[in-house]
């Protein structure tokens, strides 16, 4: 019998953006032209000023852990405890929630304000996870 | 809304709280609200308006043989009850329906009847926070805390003391789940559930249900139990994605419910003589004794921990146990109402003496919604 697996996206068409820039390696993020606020999870307006223009950019991958839990049960499907569970704020501001990788899971070695940077990691041939490493250098 | 215009008449809880494998989730619902409507000298052919979560009016009014006028199916997670009380209020005032009777129940253990939660891939959580290994609510709810923590300079001795505190009441009360007496070290060293949090400072899982009956403050004095008036009223939201509150430093939601309560209500924090604040988890009552206003966050802890809203304390603070001691089936607003009723009318277990105003603040979701109920037994 297969492992359960790791629960999967299912992209929807505002979203869809986000899921292709993942799989070409890119975080793609998204910017008012109006008020030049940078949001995310993807929508087609500025939930700030409600424009309507708005444009996809690509990201520097680049943040900091805002905060995280170390979750030891009930452990998600596809997931062996003790896992953290992280939130990262990106540099452009916008935070998201993501896995800390290469990176043993204890509060010890997940210090608030470490700086991360992005890591991607497939599922399958469609859906490709936005992870995070501690940053190099 | 204007103040005192509207009075609780009725309140009951299940029979039985705790394990209950032998009643569905509807007929907890049913057995709440026939104890509620007994309280209150009523039949269930009075009430012409209801109120409901999860299970919908419809559901609900079909089951129990009552015809409203009005309906409420607010749904928003464990607050639900407080925004009932608010939109109940705001209908008996208008005019809509005179007797509105407001029911949870939860088969939050035995899992009789109950439909299982489900998160859609295609749901923004589905595609957000699913595929990171969120499951439940004990992954969720204390994310933000160790944000909370470096900010306000909190401790985990201190995060611990709110567990500690709150058996203290729950010794009081027969009802109670648990109640043991327990430590500092019992709480730190007890199995960890979510780093930082440990079994102790997460929340009960148990069967039981409550109801409430509303009507305005004219008809109140003539039922037979003492009437509890609603003095002020409050609730928002923000987001079902924990990951997407605006700060983790204090919940926007608790903000905005909370001091628009205080406004309506016309009091100051010093005439609160009893304080509930839902406790799924023990950081709640930190972020919400500063986000009302009670005291800047940072000094939250330190209250807690110096023993202020402990028995015979300054400030008595989840006066049944809590959801941590008391019992807590999943949506635990409608006991924190039950509670600031049972010390209003001044026949709790540990009743706080000559205590004449309470508020109740609940959470819906992981911070995703607020609402704030402040009752007053003086007219």
């Amino acid at each position: 019998m297969a492992e359960p697996a790791r629960a999967k996206p299912k992209p929807t068409p505002e979203t869809q953006h986000f899921w292709d820039g993942t799989k070409a390696g890119e975080l793609r993020l998204q910017r008012c032209d109006a008020c030049a606020n940078v949001y995310f999870p993807p929508r087609p307006f500025c939930p700030s000023c409600t424009s309507r223009k708005v444009s996809i950019f690509k990201a520097t991958g680049k943040g900091k852990l805002y905060s995280y839990v170390i979750n030891h049960r009930p452990a998600a499907p596809g997931f062996t405890p003790p896992y953290a569970i992280a939130i990262v704020e990106l540099d452009e501001g916008p935070r998201m929630m993501s896995n800390i990788i290469d990176c043993p899971q204890t509060p010890e070695a997940l210090e608030l304000d470490m700086p991360l940077e992005v890591a991607f990691e497939a599922l399958d041939d469609k859906i490709t996870l936005p992870l995070f490493r501690p940053a190099k250098g | 809304m204007r103040r005192n215009q509207v009075a609780v008449v009725g309140a009951a809880e299940t029979t039985e709280l705790g394990v209950i494998p032998n009643m569905s989730q509807i007929q907890l619902h049913a057995d709440a609200a026939l104890n509620a409507i007994a309280d209150a000298g009523l039949k269930l052919s009075d009430i012409d308006g209801f109120a409901t979560a999860v299970e919908t009016p419809q559901q609900m009014a079909h089951y129990l043989g009552i015809t409203p006028t009005w309906v409420d199916g607010t749904s928003v997670g464990g607050c639900s009850f407080m925004l009932h009380v608010r939109h109940a209020a705001a209908a008996i005032e208008a005019g809509l329906c005179k007797t509105v009777l407001i029911t949870h129940a939860e088969s939050g253990k035995s899992m009789i009847g109950k439909q299982p939660r489900f998160t859609a891939p295609d749901s923004l959580n589905g595609q957000f926070e699913s595929p990171f290994g969120v499951y439940g609510p004990p992954s969720m709810f204390p994310i933000p805390v160790l944000r909370f923590m470096k900010t306000h300079g909190i401790t985990h001795e201190q995060l611990a003391m709110v567990a500690v505190v709150q058996r203290e009441w729950a010794a009081k009360n027969p009802r109670a789940t648990m109640k043991d007496p327990i430590t500092v070290a019992d709480v730190l060293n007890s199995r960890m559930i979510a780093y930082p949090f440990r079994l102790l400072q997460c929340c009960l899982v148990t069967d039981g249900g409550g109801a409430l009956i509303l009507t305005s403050a004219d008809r109140a004095k003539d039922f037979p139990q003492k009437p509890v008036y609603i003095l002020g009223t409050g609730e928002s939201v923000e987001t079902p994605m924990v990951s997407q509150m605006k700060t983790f430093d204090s919940s926007r939601a608790f903000k905005v419910a909370g001091p628009l309560a205080f406004k309506e209500a016309g009091i100051a924090h010093k005439d609160v003589d009893h304080l509930m604040i839902y406790d799924a988890f023990a950081h709640l009552p930190l972020y919400g004794l500063g986000d009302l206003g009670f005291m800047p966050h940072e000094e939250t802890g330190k209250f807690i921990a110096d023993g202020n809203t402990r028995p015979g304390g300054k400030l008595p603070l989840n006066t049944n146990g809590g959801g941590l001691s008391y019992m807590h089936s999943g949506m635990y607003g409608m006991y924190a109402l039950q509670e600031s009723v049972r010390q209003m009318r001044g026949i709790a277990p540990a009743q706080v003496p000559n205590a004449k105003i309470s508020v109740c603040h609940g959470v819906g979701g992981m911070f995703a919604a607020s609402g704030t109920i402040i009752f007053t037994n003086e007219k």
